[in-house]
């Protein structure tokens, strides 16, 4: 088969084939929200599951590491990667429906999803402590 | 490839030579996702606390239960065609990409495994001390 571009083709030697927009920010962050989920979200969320099988000493090891300032670090950033890839998600299926190509549709929601992701963590942490 | 049809001429052709139906189940599992992420975090937040005895005694519910069996099934299944779909667009290697693949399938079915064992046990094993 003949040689192909290749996709994402993102510079030539130190020449970038694009310059940063909104489109380009969400593009990029629901993958390495995606991808960082799957890396660091997954292994945590089977290890509080673990814990909570174990019993209530692993629980207890796991809830204490959870509750230290990296923990808490760690947990935030979880929440804020889902809430991001959610965002971002949605508007890939409007995408792929064929709307919201229009260059300033585009921009608007591209910024609206990253803005409505930090809001819906804040939402959620405001919701864990106060309810 | 064929050479018949207009899709036929086209398949295939694409950085990743592979991998449309891996786009349809992404959808599924992303709304999958939507939905059993949302059920988890609601939970949490309704939940009094987060103590070992209010949780363990939530995921004995058989809602609650299932809902975490199938959210790990779909969170794995969805993690893996993205992380595919990564690797397909950055290692270009043949032997290096059915490395990556082999542990990414590997990982995923592990993450599954261990993820539907513990929820089995937090679920349905004795109280444990």
């Amino acid at each position: 088969m003949a040689e192909r571009p290749l996709s994402p083709h993102l510079t030539d030697g130190m020449r970038l084939h694009w310059k940063w927009g909104p489109h380009m920010l969400v593009s990029i962050l629901h993958r390495v929200t995606g991808d960082g989920m799957a890396f660091v979200a997954l292994p945590i969320l089977i290890w509080w599951l673990g814990a909570l099988a174990g019993g209530q000493e692993s629980y207890a090891t796991f809830q204490h590491q959870a509750t230290t300032w990296y923990g808490y670090v760690i947990l935030v950033g979880i929440s804020w990667a889902f809430f991001n890839h959610l965002c971002s998600g949605v508007r890939h299926f409007v995408l792929d429906a064929g709307a919201g190509y229009e260059i300033h549709t585009n921009k608007r929601w591209s910024l609206a999803t990253t803005v409505i992701g930090v809001l819906l963590t804040a939402a959620f942490w405001a919701a864990v402590h106060f309810l | 490839m064929g050479n018949g049809t207009e899709l036929g001429r086209v398949r295939g052709l694409g950085p990743a030579h592979e991998g449309e139906e891996g786009w349809m189940q992404q959808r599924f599992t992303a709304v999958g996702n939507l939905l059993l992420v949302s059920f988890l975090a609601i939970s949490l937040v309704l939940l009094p606390d987060l103590s070992f005895g209010s949780v363990s005694a939530w995921i004995r519910h058989p809602v609650p239960a299932v809902a975490m069996a199938l959210l790990v099934v779909n969170l794995f299944w969805h993690a893996r065609l993205g992380l595919i779909e990564m690797i397909g667009d950055y290692v270009h290697d043949d032997g290096n990409k059915f490395a990556s693949f082999l542990l990414v399938n590997f990982g995923a079915a592990a993450g599954v495994a261990f993820g539907l064992f513990f929820i089995l046990k937090a679920a349905l094993g004795g109280i444990a001390v």
